[in-house]
């Protein structure tokens, strides 16, 4: 039963999902915002630290929700890794097209920590899930403060 | 209706053969519908009802001299019957349409909140209310200098009684809003015993009947309620129409709330008077076609009749509690006495949303998240449920597909 469902809960989301590689709180950064869906209540916090270079340096991540969140909050911080501000928003951008369409014709090799999330445009509802931690990234890269998904 | 006599037993498999809906696969699978607290599935008696009115007789209401309108006005108006008569309201009068339990709350905050409350008095509501009886209240309080006073519940789920009875020592409250049952964690609240301590210090309540009238017979006089609101999609009826019961003298006693055509006795430019009650609440065009839809939906339910419907929806609960309950590493929210037809459970190895994905996989209809009630969410410390909600055509048959599939969910998250 669910074999059907391996497609999005395969075994890096399931990894990711129950172990986070990167769910920590940075003690030093310079940015960091939460993100919150409020149709669900998930709630994500991010935090940045940028290099001297204005890339990202560190980002660390607290999750309380579900294991597609989580998953893609984790790959997130490898996904955006040196990248910066504005090259992150591009990333997120070609994420977006990725999580709602299942393709990609422009992503970039940066974006390919992300590809194990391509099947939940299969799951229209669960989108927000995946797209949550991004907004709540570019909430802190852009200094807001808060984000939602929906 | 209450001479009739009543079936005692529900044949299900004629019920549900009402319920076109009932017939749809999900993804090749029997759709296992658990999400009626939500909404719940329309029988062919209220699609008929809707269809049919705008195929045979319909015209704007209340305003035309011509056949149609003359019978689409008496179609909608009967809706005003059924209703006053599923309450056991005194007087049609005292039932107004509104579009759902939102926008009665609303009125009744509004108009009888900055209406008749004054500033520095209090509003109770209750721990575990959905946003639609929380949010209202927080509006008046910040627009009209009326306090908020949240009555506790227990760690079972229940209305803590004592402390809602001590919230009322400084005679500042005026009014209270309670629910009538939890959508989340299926509780009953004491409503006879809750009004006569509302009463008893001078306060006016309101029930939040949206979850207790699909599963109970509602007696407004006996309750002795001040308003009680529901909305008709939870009962079986189409979106976009619901109930505000309220009695006679006190929404006489009220100011309009929106205005427009219909709710007007006069206009001029200098001044408008009021139509008199329920039409002062009912500005604009109404939902005609719902409003007709929702007749059939009462008289459907009066058919079956409430005992039945008691009786069969105690036992999928009991059924389901069991169920569930054996299952390892799951935790039912909630362990009200008094209970009806709506779990919410957590599952240790899997969330709410991962949950709800897998069920609706295997054809499993179930909501997840917190239900509209994020403050009782916090009570329970808790981020989100999966919930199961029964209704008229569920089976125990359903809640075994339910229990053996979560078996798999928690295999598969091992």
């Amino acid at each position: 039963m669910f074999e059907d469902v391996r497609d999005l809960y395969n075994a890096t989301i399931i990894e990711r999902g129950r172990r986070p590689r990167h769910m920590r709180r940075l003690d030093d950064f310079d940015v960091t915002a939460k993100g919150d869906n409020p149709m669900c209540g998930d709630r994500v916090q991010v935090w940045v630290k940028y290099a001297a270079d204005s890339t990202i340096a560190a980002t660390g991540f607290d999750a309380r929700g579900c294991e597609i969140s989580k998953a893609a909050a984790d790959l997130m911080v490898e996904a955006v890794a040196g990248h910066t501000a504005e090259d992150t928003k591009r990333l997120f951008a070609a994420f977006l097209t990725l999580a709602q369409t299942g393709q990609c014709p422009d992503c970039a090799e940066a974006l390919a920590p992300m590809q194990p999330l391509a099947a939940v445009h299969e799951y229209p509802s669960r989108v927000k899930c995946a797209t949550l931690p991004w907004h709540a990234l570019l909430a802190a890269l852009d200094d807001k403060g808060n984000a939602s998904s929906e | 209706m209450n001479d009739l006599p009543r079936h005692t037993e529900l044949d299900i498999a004629a019920i549900r053969a009402q319920f076109p809906i009932l017939a749809q696969k999900i993804r090749g699978k029997d759709l296992v519908f658990l999400d009626s607290a939500a909404s719940a599935q329309k029988p062919r008696a209220v699609i008929d009802a809707m269809v049919g009115a705008m195929e045979t007789q319909y015209a704007n209401i209340h305003r035309g001299l011509h056949w149609m309108s003359e019978r689409t006005t008496d179609a909608y108006e009967a809706t005003r019957d059924s209703a006053a008569r599923l309450l056991n309201a005194a007087d049609r009068h005292e039932i107004v349409f509104v579009r759902n339990t939102t926008e009665a709350i609303n009125l009744v905050a509004h108009s009888y909140g900055r209406g008749i409350l004054k500033p520095g008095q209090a509003v109770v509501i209750s721990a575990m209310e959905h946003h639609s009886n929380i949010v209202p209240w927080q509006m008046l309080r910040d627009a009209h200098g009326t306090e908020l006073r949240i009555a506790p519940i227990t760690d079972a789920g229940e209305l803590d009684i004592p402390a809602y009875e001590a919230l009322f020592a400084d005679g500042k409250v005026g009014l209270v809003a309670i629910t009538h049952m939890s959508n989340v964690l299926g509780s009953y609240t004491p409503a006879e015993r809750i009004v006569q301590i509302a009463h008893a210090n001078g306060a006016k309540i309101l029930l939040d009947g949206s979850q207790a009238i699909v599963h109970r017979r509602i007696d407004v006089q006996a309750l002795d309620a001040d308003f009680y609101v529901f909305t008709g999609h939870k009962l079986y009826g189409p979106t976009g129409i619901g109930v505000l019961y309220g009695k006679r003298e006190l929404l006489e006693a009220m100011p309009p709330w929106m205005g427009g055509g219909d709710m007007i006795s006069s206009v001029s430019y200098e001044r408008s008077t009021w139509a008199q009650v329920p039409h002062k609440f009912e500005a604009g065009t109404p939902a005609i076609l719902e409003g007709i839809g929702l007749n059939a939906a009462i008289q459907w339910i009066e058919a079956i009749g409430y005992d039945a419907i008691a009786a069969h929806e105690a036992a999928l609960t009991d059924h389901g509690l069991a169920r569930l309950s054996a299952i390892e590493g799951l935790t039912v929210i909630g362990r009200a006495q008094d209970r009806g037809g709506v779990i919410s459970f957590t599952l240790d190895r899997a969330h709410a949303h991962d949950i709800a994905t897998l069920l609706d996989r295997a054809g499993i209809a179930v909501r997840a998240g917190h239900h509209c009630a994020e403050p009782l969410m916090r009570r329970l410390g808790l981020e989100s449920t999966a919930r199961a909600s029964f209704g008229i055509y569920t089976t125990p048959a359903e809640i075994d597909v339910l229990a053996d599939t979560l078996l798999k969910v928690r295999e598969f998250f091992q």
